[in-house]
């Protein structure tokens, strides 16, 4: 931070940084949850029934085993965004803050890693 | 550290200082659903996943939790939850390319997106229950 010119005194002092990567990002994944969670939800209206036999035949088909892994990438990272702002909104202290960052950028990598292995595995017939 | 700088500076004003309006409760609700979901909606999507994956037995003992009084209020409370982000996130897109800021119109969808949200779950609902 200089002292010379009115740019080179606030330059580097702004809020956005990475802003706008992030605020995209969490228009793009909204984008991806509207469709994929509206595929789910209409999916599921369509279902027979909800027994394990049609909903594990149903999951198993190509198009709807890779809208599932889609859902679970967007919805995760979404909520991960979600929650980034949360915490940056309530949690002050510099060492709490990024304690939590941590562990929400864990949990998230952790549940789409959950998430796609099943349906992986549901898909590529385990049973 | 960042404390000693910060410590005396003066807080933006908090929800008790407004006046309450649509576009505040909105916005709120906005933020709960989505914050809800983001606990309850993922993690029964993983059990549900998971139980999928696991085969029959824990898909049934998923079945069984879910159509347990308490399983019912938290599959409504995540649909709801689902329908009520996605009329207020759908209203946020609007506001992202600038329109809808008109203080009427920005009343007006403040009012009826969360209402939507109710619409659409009860549709929901209806259609699976009884179709």
């Amino acid at each position: 931070m200089g002292n010379g010119t009115s740019i080179g005194r606030v330059r580097g002092l702004g809020s956005a940084k990475t802003g706008v990567h992030h605020w995209l990002l969490q228009r793009f994944t909204a984008i991806g949850n509207l469709l994929s969670v509206l595929f789910l939800a209409v999916s599921i209206l369509l279902l027979p029934d909800l027994t394990y036999a049609s909903v594990a035949e149903w999951m198993a088909r190509p198009v709807p085993a890779v809208m599932m892994i889609l859902l679970v990438v967007t919805t995760f990272w979404h909520a991960r965004i979600g929650l980034q702002v949360l915490v940056e909104d309530y949690v002050h202290d510099h060492a709490n803050k990024f304690a939590c960052i941590a562990a929400l950028n864990l949990a998230a990598c952790g549940g789409i890693a959950f998430g796609a292995f099943c349906v992986i595995r549901l898909a590529l017939g385990a049973h | 550290m960042a404390k000693d700088g910060t410590r005396n500076r003066p807080l933006s004003p908090h929800l008790q200082i407004w006046r309450w309006g649509p576009h505040m409760f909105v916005s709120i609700l906005h933020r709960v659903t989505g914050d809800g979901m983001a606990f309850a909606g993922l993690g029964v999507l993983l059990w549900w996943l998971g139980a999928l994956a696991g085969g029959p037995a824990s898909y049934e003992t998923f079945s069984w939790a879910m159509t347990t009084p308490i399983g019912y209020i938290v599959l409504v409370g995540i649909s709801w939850a689902f329908f009520t982000h996605m009329m207020s996130g759908l209203r946020h897109f609007v506001l992202d390319v600038g329109g809808g800021f008109e203080l009427k119109t920005n009343k007006t969808w403040s009012i009826v997106s969360p209402i939507l949200g109710v619409l659409a779950t009860v549709a929901f609902w209806a259609i699976l229950l009884l179709r």
